[in-house]
């Protein structure tokens, strides 16, 4: 039996969904530029998983396995519209600028690979554990790579500038590669190395 | 008890897509009102923008847009009658449903049809003269229909500023109409020359087209040829006859009798 905690903590740095499965990439590399947009996406993204996997584990033994794909989709598609809606009431401008990417968190891999893979043979508590512990590791790869973008490349951390730019009179000259998707690329790619070296174990075998 | 009959298949399917459309109607419905005033205000916000009363970045409060919002008078214009502004009194009564729809020859901004009634809005100076006026524009760009505002100066022939405020372009290409740096250009541009007629030109810079010195010349925006042409098809629709441009007309006859 998996004790709770691990199921809830394993997921942030020894079996990352993006850094180990490299999952649900797309939306890291669209929604980081700035760490705000970053952290709506993050508790939405963790918020769905969790609710996902909970209700899946909840029907289980009812959902026909012919049309288990489908079930899990469903329910999942009815999350990510509640988030999107919410996030139109109270954070109009967060969900403007994430625009189509939450609506796409119904495409995001980690969402259905942990209904399909986890929630649909494992109880409720530690299905919604096992959720939120992966929204976590997504969450935890999305603040870093959008606290350096938006550091490196608008010299602002959260809205805050924190290193003056040269155009307004300041020293920093902001490296627009950051603003670009790519950089996401290389960032994920750096924490990816940084997380094998710490812990080699990750490292695949060739 | 067997799982994959037919009739379980079918049954855990209806329950399930009935279960989940309760739940995601009744979010929608619970939450309309206040996406509504949420985007009334991101409205408000985006005239203040374009109107160069508050920066770029600002995100006032509420109660901080609302006080802005004082110098500004909103009134009603009736698109079938020339433009005429609608009396106060007969606000009230205004369908703001009823649309126009367009003839594909009149329809040079190809959005095809657009509101009857729709709210320009008058910035006053503290002693009540006219500071600007702002219009909405709207106009197709390569995927979508862009919304936006347009600022004129007390002349109602400056442009003053220019914004959208939802688009659908491509991010980074036609995205780049939200770019503070390409918005900058349109400020202090002539709309309309010596004639009275739109002639704002969205082009490519050099060669053929203007240069940055020609009052009526816009820097189109790189990689972008549909976009560019989209906000240059807006002004000239939105600005022109069926637009907003008898109601300009009236108001500078009535600022040059004015004078005189």
């Amino acid at each position: 039996m998996e004790k709770p905690k691990d199921v809830l903590l394993t997921p942030i740095f020894d079996n990352n969904p993006i850094a180990l499965q490299v999952l649900g990439i797309c939306s890291a590399l669209a929604v980081t530029t700035k760490l705000h947009t970053s952290v709506v996406m993050a508790v939405a993204v963790t918020l769905v998983v969790g609710c996902s996997s909970a209700a899946v584990a909840a029907i289980r033994h009812y959902i026909p396995s012919s049309i288990r794909i489908i079930v899990q989709m469903t329910i999942i598609a009815s999350l990510v519209i509640i988030v999107d809606q919410v996030l139109q009431a109270f954070a109009y401008e967060a969900s403007k600028e994430l625009s189509v990417f939450v609506g796409l968190i119904i495409t995001n891999c980690i969402v259905m690979g942990r209904a399909e893979g986890y929630a649909m043979h494992h109880d409720v508590k530690l299905s919604f554990l096992d959720g939120i512990g992966n929204g976590l590791g997504y969450s935890f790869i999305l603040l870093v790579v959008g606290i350096t973008r938006e550091l490196f490349g608008s010299g602002r951390i959260y809205g805050v500038e924190v290193l003056p730019l040269a155009r307004d009179g300041g020293w920093y000259v902001p490296n627009g590669l950051m603003l670009l998707p790519p950089s996401a690329f290389f960032l994920i790619g750096l924490i990816i190395w940084a997380i094998r070296t710490w812990k080699p174990e990750q490292v695949g075998k060739s | 008890m067997p799982r994959d009959t037919v009739g379980r298949t079918i049954t855990v399917a209806v329950v399930l897509c009935l279960v989940c459309s309760l739940l995601v109607s009744a979010t929608t419905v619970a939450l309309r009102p206040r996406q509504a005033a949420q985007r009334r205000l991101d409205k408000m916000r985006n005239i203040l923008i374009v109107a160069g009363l508050i920066g770029e970045d600002a995100h006032p409060s509420q109660a901080e847009i609302e006080r802005l919002f004082e110098r500004i008078e909103t009134r009603w214009v009736d698109l079938e009658r020339e433009a005429t502004l609608v009396p106060k009194e007969e606000e009230e009564s205004i369908d703001t449903d009823q649309m126009i729809f367009l003839p594909p020859d009149m329809d040079i901004a190809r959005i095809k049809r657009h509101p009857r009634f729709m709210e320009v809005y008058f910035v006053r100076n503290e002693d009540g003269s006219l500071d600007q006026i702002v219009l909405p524009i709207s106009g197709l760009g390569l995927w979508s229909v862009l919304h936006g505002f347009i600022a004129l100066d007390a002349d109602l022939r400056t442009i003053r500023g220019l914004g959208f405020y939802e688009h659908k372009e491509t991010p980074g290409l036609g995205g780049e109409v939200d770019n503070p740096k390409w918005r900058a250009q349109w400020r202090g541009k002539t709309a309309f020359d010596e004639t009275g007629r739109v002639c704002i030109r969205v082009e490519k810079p050099g060669g053929g087209g203007g240069s940055s010195d020609d009052p009526c010349h816009i820097d189109a925006l790189s990689g972008a040829t549909f976009t560019s042409k989209g906000v240059q098809n807006a002004i000239h629709y939105w600005l022109g006859e069926n637009g907003f441009g008898p109601l300009l007309k009236r108001l500078q006859q009535e600022r040059n009798d004015g004078k005189a």
